[in-house]
């Protein structure tokens, strides 16, 4: 393909090419949980008592949970005792100085493509960088912050932020929501927090890059974004993990608050190591992720590109409880080899006219496994709400899977909900028609592809968009026989 | 340029092309014709090189090279040029970005610079005007939607764009009404030079009127059964594929 720069050669050698480890000096807490851990955490980044207690209590409702299987996907039993639950770079890097970080930190991110420095200026993205559990540096700050934007980690926020955390966290996706969620609740070392003023319009995309270094370490990183009255963000979440032969934990939460008039677009590009050929290693992405559109007219748009992890079980979602208030989920989801994927959203209509428009795009290669898993739920107060759901599945290969599970509930005769669904594979006579054209077959698939996300992918903002199609264009590699 | 010799081809075991021998020149138009099922889109679609045909026996050399130990993608790229009798549809790409990568694969594949996307607009703008087709076309997905007459333009784009060596026209005519049908045969007159040639599979003459062949061949049961001029063509309308058939009878 003329127009993405690789060819087939050397997309063919290509590997999974996050997959190194980088050599930063880690303070690691020895494996297990239980509630001194917990203790341990909090008062590893000095929390302030309310937010130990608010953990405390998650952690002991979480211990009275079981783990749920409802979901699509197969994995062995995971040893909750057997994992580290906090993991920091030891010399950490003052804030605002990035010459005092470690400088194989630093090069960490210049390898997976994010330069902290310059290279973001220019690009106008702030960038706020989570290496295993901990923040390491967030761009920009200043500059933000002249229109009162907050962006910084959690653990700061925390302490710098108070009332703010105070009254948001949990607020959204409380610690008793599910078993992963109260997880991360009791433990979760880092993550990004947002915060954007009445009336601003935030300047520049944020985003947040988030990086599994260490092994045997769980990733629970906690992602809080405020949107006040009118406010508008765009915020941008990449990950990515080294290759190790046994599976990982990531079990993030995130919540966005939206209120009167503001919109928060949310955009992920999910690239954690999806396990080698034969189902060995990879992440367990195991997130919860949900917006509230408290306001009237608010918007929450969630866009997802899922091409990592050996399980990805997720469904960002919209509480539209605000009257107007739109919720979007854009999705393309691709498994390969042995990956498995159970994703989708949740859109529960509170207020009156609130809209939600779901498009979702599975592909399956290889031997995986692919579902789709929508509920939308019309409540008895939300009059004239509306819903568009199109689901579409893409078979490459005759060993893979694609399902979809929609579940619809309108309590409300004035709602109007569609629902689309199509499953196709790609054509032998498309293959030849770009063949007889001097297209290769595998450029071919990548072209057909792309052509098949473009829905989603437009959503993106156009650096994202690249990252997307190169990210597909790596997973795909190898799916055509 | 090409020489066909004792082509057999079969699909799903069954025998379509019994014996087929053809050469053709830079410079010539050749018609094939025949009735339903005598096998002529089988010989468009194994000189492309469908996957789904087997070639049985026979040879064909195009430009002194086996064509048949080729790939689709090579083919093409060497300047063998199908235009598709039903155009697939690619939803989602773009008409455009299509055009270019398959201009630039046949580009790096000849050892010339790719075209940029400035440049290859430009082209493409000049190449449209031949077609008569509208802008709006090359924002939207490759034969997506379009009526069946855009999709056989579009064919017509795509040949204008790629300068084929040889150029197959599958029943470029089936589906048009009469205008469509003078812009296309109007298009396909425009790309025709001493250093290419064209071979017209059609069922009707009337196509015949717009491109005017050098040689008529008859296409039955697999097999060449009659060659002549463009005025074997004109016969053929008049006394209908039941005379050649009753010739090959009583040979």
């Amino acid at each position: 393909m003329s127009n993405a720069d690789f060819t087939v050669e050397e997309l063919a050698n290509k590997d999974y090419k996050y997959g190194f480890v980088s050599d930063v000096e880690e303070e690691k807490f020895e494996k297990g949980l239980n509630e001194e851990v917990v203790r341990r955490i909090s008062d590893r980044k000095h929390e302030p008592d309310w937010m130990t207690e608010w953990r405390l209590k998650a952690y002991r409702h979480w211990i009275t949970m079981k783990e749920p299987h409802w979901s699509n996907v197969k994995y062995g039993p995971i040893d909750y005792q057997d994992i580290i639950y906090y993991a920091a770079p030891k010399r950490k890097p003052k804030l605002n100085d990035l010459n005092e970080a470690d400088p194989n930190l630093l090069q960490a991110f210049e390898k997976l493509g994010i330069p902290l420095e310059e290279q973001k200026r220019l690009a106008g993205v702030a960038v706020d960088a989570v290496f295993d559990s901990v923040s390491v540096a967030t761009t920009f700050k200043e500059k933000l912050s002249e229109l009162g934007v907050i962006f910084c980690s959690m653990s700061e926020a925390v302490k710098n932020y108070p009332d703010l955390v105070g009254k948001y966290l949990g607020t959204v996706v409380p610690y008793t929501d599910n078993f992963f969620a109260s997880l991360n609740s009791a433990v979760f070392s880092d993550g990004s927090f947002a915060f954007v003023p009445k009336g601003v319009r935030c300047p520049m995309e944020l985003s947040t890059y988030f990086r599994i270094n260490a092994s045997e370490t769980g990733q629970f990183e906690r992602t809080l974004i405020i949107a006040e009255d009118g406010a508008y963000v765009s915020y941008l979440e990449g990950c990515t993990a080294p290759i190790r032969d046994t599976n990982q934990l990531h079990a993030a939460v995130v919540e966005l608050v939206a209120l009167d008039n503001a919109e928060i677009k949310y955009s992920t590009v999910q690239n954690w190591y999806p396990g080698d050929k034969d189902g060995k290693g990879g992440i367990y992405n195991f997130v919860t992720k949900r917006g509230a559109c408290r306001g009237v007219n608010s918007k929450i748009s969630w866009t997802q590109v899922e091409t990592g992890s050996a399980i990805t079980w997720k469904y960002p979602g919209c509480l539209l409880m605000g009257d107007n208030s739109v919720g979007e989920f854009y999705s393309v989801a691709m498994t390969n080899n042995l990956q498995q994927a159970d994703t989708g959203t949740k859109m529960i209509h509170i207020g009156r006219n609130t809209r939600s428009t779901i498009i979702s795009k599975g592909i399956s290669a290889g031997r995986s496994n692919n579902s789709y898993r929508g509920q939308v739920k019309i409540t008895r107060k939300a009059e004239n709400a509306r819903n568009y759901s199109q689901c579409d599945s893409l078979l490459i290969g005759d060993k893979c899977g694609a399902h979809t599970f929609p579940y619809l509930e309108t309590n409300n005769p004035t709602a109007q909900v569609e629902h689309e669904a199509t499953t196709s594979k790609i054509g032998a006579d498309q293959i030849f028609y770009l063949n007889q054209r001097g297209i290769s077959t595998e450029d071919a698939v990548r072209l057909i592809v792309n052509g098949y996300c473009k829905e989603v992918f437009k959503q993106l903002p156009m650096e994202f968009a690249v990252e997307a199609t190169r990210l597909l264009s790596m997973s795909l590699e190898g799916s055509v026989g | 340029m090409l020489e066909i010799k004792n082509l057999h081809a079969s699909i799903e075991g069954k025998e379509i092309l019994k014996g087929v021998d053809l050469e053709v020149n830079a410079g010539e138009v050749h018609a094939i014709m025949g009735p339903n099922g005598s096998g002529k889109s089988t010989l468009a679609n194994v000189l492309a090189g469908k996957p789904e045909y087997q070639v049985t026996a026979g040879e064909v050399m195009y430009g002194g090279k086996d064509l048949l130990a080729m790939r689709p993608e090579i083919r093409a790229r060497e300047g063998v040029f199908l235009a598709f009798q039903y155009p697939v549809e690619l939803p989602g790409v773009n008409n455009t970005t299509f055009l270019r990568t398959a201009l630039n694969e046949a580009r790096k594949y000849n050892g010339q610079p790719e075209v940029s996307a400035g440049a290859f607009l430009s082209l493409l703008k000049k190449k449209m005007r031949l077609v008569e087709m509208p802008d709006t076309l090359l924002s939207r997905s490759v034969n997506e939607g379009f009526s069946g007459g855009e999709k056989k333009r579009n064919e017509i784009l795509q040949m204008a764009v790629l300068e084929p060596k040889l150029a197959i026209l599958d029943e470029t005519d089936s589906g048009l009404d009469i205008d469509a049908l003078r812009i296309v045969a109007n298009g396909v007159n425009k790309l025709k030079t001493k250093d290419n040639a064209i071979i017209v599979v059609t069922h009707y003459q009337r196509l015949l009127n717009y491109i005017v062949p050098d040689f008529v061949h008859v296409l039955y049961d697999g097999r060449i059964v009659k060659s002549g001029g463009k005025e074997l063509a004109l016969q053929l309308e008049e006394r209908g594929y039941d005379w050649v058939k009753q010739e090959e009878v009583t040979e």
